[in-house]
């Protein structure tokens, strides 16, 4: 089922307290979303890196999360190196070879420097900060990530929120799973004819009304073991004596990127 | 109880009905080993009760209950019967006050917890569920926490317990019911047995003063149900169950009440003698 395969683990960014590790990541990825230069920002993905090199995450896994993030990034490069006015670097038609009707002589498209800048530094910046995220946040379970949001100050309801949309995400993929098991014992195949847009319409309606019955029933159970809108924790998060100091260094290293990538142009530098 | 165990050579159905004779000879009219003293003093008010409920679900048009009257008292041991959609679960979730109904009493020891002059909130019901365990149908629904030790210490928690008061009480409550060093399992990837038993765990460790069990052996296997009748024996003086096993109330329970017609009766049927046949006989096996 749905698994959280980064958060387990023993490295010292696991150990560390959630709070400090969620505070640093979004400083992180604020100033890392704010940078204009591929210099700063390829520093920043370096940065991300060695975070999750630090944290000693399982490469395979960790790659295809990236490519999951990347697939996004893929249509940025389908489009953004087009459209931006530039130097041209690259001009696909018009094609005087093609008969008109097929191939009008406006039919050509360039790609300028600018275009391809802008999409390589949007390439750093997303996954840097993806691999930071994943490093810090990622780092914890979800649990605990819900805690430090209510203990960092934020109101109890957005942490229940987000406790609770995992917990149900899971219920949802459980009851899907179950109704796709169900159809497949049936000898139900699919494919593209209206029998096959039927059944999943039919699937897609069953996995909410039941997730709603259980989501009902969870909730009553819940409530006659006492839950009153509060969760408790069990175990305090522990916490290393260093976590603030952490913090703050990838804080800072994050600042200083920001600040590089703001001065770079006063200071003359390319 | 009765283990039948039979010589390897006899690979054909298999009778058992030696076992099952000697089983239930004692089952008879007393279907619990050890009778309990009732407090059927009617001058102390029940534990839990629900007077003269009627109650309709939205949507429907036909009552599930019309009338219907239950009373839990400290050491007794009901069975609950009746056949499916009869309204029994109904009726142990409108007790706890999971349901509201159309008209009828609540009770907590004697105080009225729904009534037709009081309007009741949420709140009323938490000194009743806090004396009163309910151990769902499926484990599923009341297991939620990553692990099981914070699942059967979330109870504890909301009660107010220190962090290390509800660790220990888990702790203590899972070694009891023999799951100790479960504690850092995570529940869903529990066998279906193994779910129940956390689950009842989580109830227990609430310390209530009686448990709610709502058809408790459905999927268990042999082992696990003597298990549980095991751990309700030695932990659960009052309690009542829904079942449609008969022979897995004959051995946790001494009285026997019905649902129908939408009301509570005294069951007409009390488990009796049978004898049946069926193969497999030659793999080591239990009867209840």
């Amino acid at each position: 089922m749905l698994d959280e395969p980064f958060s387990r683990g023993a490295s010292r960014l696991h150990l560390a307290d959630p709070r400090c590790k969620l505070v640093a990541a979004l400083a992180f990825a604020v100033c890392a979303a704010l940078l204009r230069s591929p210099g700063p920002a390829a520093l920043a993905l370096l940065t991300g890196a060695a975070l999750c090199l630090w944290a000693r995450l399982p490469l395979p896994r960790l790659l295809r999360r990236l490519a999951a993030v990347n697939v996004f990034v893929a249509f940025l490069w389908l489009f953004l190196p087009f459209s931006l006015p530039g130097a041209p670097l690259l001009r696909i038609g018009p094609f005087p070879g093609l008969p008109d009707w097929l191939a009008p002589n406006w039919l050509s498209l360039t790609a300028t420097d600018a275009g391809v800048a802008q999409a390589l530094l949007v390439t750093l910046k997303s996954n840097a900060i993806v691999l930071a995220f994943i490093a810090l946040a990622g780092t914890s379970d979800i649990t605990a990530v819900g805690h430090a949001v209510a203990r960092l100050g934020l109101p109890d309801k957005l942490a229940l929120l987000l406790l609770f949309t995992w917990r149900q995400l899971h219920v949802v993929a459980q009851e899907y799973h179950r109704l796709r098991t169900a159809a497949k014992v049936r000898g139900f195949t699919p494919g593209t004819d209206l029998h096959t847009y039927r059944t999943y319409a039919n699937m897609a309606g069953m996995v909410l009304v039941r997730s709603f019955d259980r989501a009902e029933r969870v909730g009553q159970a819940m409530r006659l073991r006492g839950f009153a809108g509060r969760f408790h924790m069990l175990a305090e998060p522990a916490g290393r004596p260093g976590d603030r100091l952490l913090a703050a260094v990838i804080i800072l290293c994050a600042a200083a990127l920001l600040a590089a990538d703001i001065l770079q142009p006063l200071a003359g530098l390319p | 109880m009765s283990t039948a165990t039979t010589p390897p050579n006899s690979g054909q159905p298999h009778n058992c009905a030696h076992a099952h004779a000697h089983d239930h000879a004692h089952g008879h009219g007393h279907p619990h080993p050890h009778p309990h003293s009732h407090s059927d003093d009617d001058a102390t008010p029940p534990l839990a009760a629900v007077q003269d409920i009627h109650f309709t679900y939205s949507g429907s048009a036909e009552p599930v209950l019309r009338g219907a009257s239950l009373a839990l008292r400290p050491g007794r041991r009901i069975g609950l019967l009746g056949h499916n959609g009869s309204g029994k679960s109904t009726l142990l979730h409108l007790l706890m006050g999971l349901l509201r109904p159309q008209s009828g009493r609540v009770l907590h020891r004697g105080v009225p917890l729904v009534s037709e002059t009081r309007k009741t909130r949420e709140a009323d019901f938490v000194p009743l569920r806090r004396e009163v365990g309910f151990l769902f149908q499926n484990s599923d629904d009341q297991l939620f926490c990553p692990t099981v030790l914070e699942d059967v210490a979330f109870g504890p928690l909301n009660h107010g317990a220190s962090p290390a008061e509800a660790r220990a009480v888990a702790e203590a409550t899972l070694e009891r019911l023999g799951f100790a060093g479960f504690g850092s399992r995570v529940t869903h990837r529990l066998s279906g047995g193994e779910k129940k038993m956390i689950a009842l765990a989580a109830v227990l460790a609430m310390q209530p003063q009686a448990l709610l069990l709502d058809e408790p052996t459905n999927d268990l296997d042999p082992h696990t149900r003597d298990r549980l009748i095991a751990i309700l024996a030695a932990h659960s003086p009052t309690h009542l169950i829904i079942s449609h096993d008969w022979d897995f109330l004959a051995h946790t329970c001494d009285s026997f009440l019905t649902v129908q017609d939408g009301a509570v009766r005294t069951a007409t049927h009390t488990p009796h003698t049978h004898v049946h046949t069926h193969t497999g006989g030659d793999v080591h096996h239990h009867h209840g």
